[in-house]
């Protein structure tokens, strides 16, 4: 199994269902075709560094997915060129440190979540010890 | 009249010295660089765009050839321009 991240542009002119429909048609693809779709991240609209085909801005997507081999990935970047809602496409293979950057990017460890995050765990942690009292509890019962 | 003691700190005593530079990625155990941010990348390249050499940021080897790599990453998804003046 290998994972791979492909970020793509949405042009902006669409609406906003027929963007989010784009983005979905993708996802439905992999999973018929037996891959493991991890992932779909909205980055939202941003403006570009430079105009591609005379647009300024796009939507961004980022879509992380497992699949057993890589030999989906020249059907889907075909796919991708032919699209015409899509005005920029890049696939990478993830290494291990980029599926460990991808997850705890999830799970808010990274970034400007992070804080609110560890604010966050302080409290809950009181609460979470007694849990494996009650488990043990049931254990005895047992 | 100025005392020996007074004397010394007429100039600062920390010009001169260089501070040594650190591998940022090392220091703090960053194992990834992520092409999709490009605020965190743009402190790897000048006012046009260009990426910084390594003498300059004083980046480890492994760790420049990823965020050069990230770098031009993020050019293609136009998260950086490819030229540019007066950037930043």
């Amino acid at each position: 199994m290998r994972n791979y991240e492909v970020t793509f542009i949405v042009d902006p002119v669409l609406s906003g269902d027929e963007i989010k429909a784009t983005a979905q048609t993708y996802v439905d693809h992999l999973n018929e075709i037996g891959a493991e779709v991890v992932d779909l991240d909205e980055m939202g609209l941003r403006q570009l560094a430079f105009p591609i085909q005379k647009r300024t801005s796009g939507v961004y997507y980022s879509l992380e997915f497992r699949i057993e081999d890589g030999s989906f990935i020249p059907k889907m970047e075909l796919a991708f060129k032919r699209d015409e809602r899509i005005i920029r496409y890049l696939t990478v293979r993830l290494d291990k440190y980029a599926i460990k950057f991808n997850e705890d990017r999830r799970n808010g460890l990274i970034g400007k979540d992070r804080k609110k995050k560890e604010q966050e765990e302080i409290k809950p942690k009181v609460v979470a010890s007694a849990v494996p009292v009650s488990k043990k509890a049931k254990e005895e019962e047992e | 009249m100025a005392s020996r003691d007074d004397i010394k700190f007429l100039s600062n005593p920390k010009i001169g010295k260089k501070q040594k530079k650190f591998c940022r990625f090392k220091k703090y155990g960053i194992k990834h660089v992520d092409y999709k941010d490009p605020e965190f990348l743009k402190s790897f390249v000048n006012e046009q765009g260009k990426i910084l050499p390594r003498r300059i940021t004083g980046n480890s080897l492994k760790f420049q050839r990823k965020v050069s790599v990230s770098v031009k990453r993020a050019r293609h998804l136009a998260l950086l321009p490819f030229v540019t003046d007066l950037f930043k």
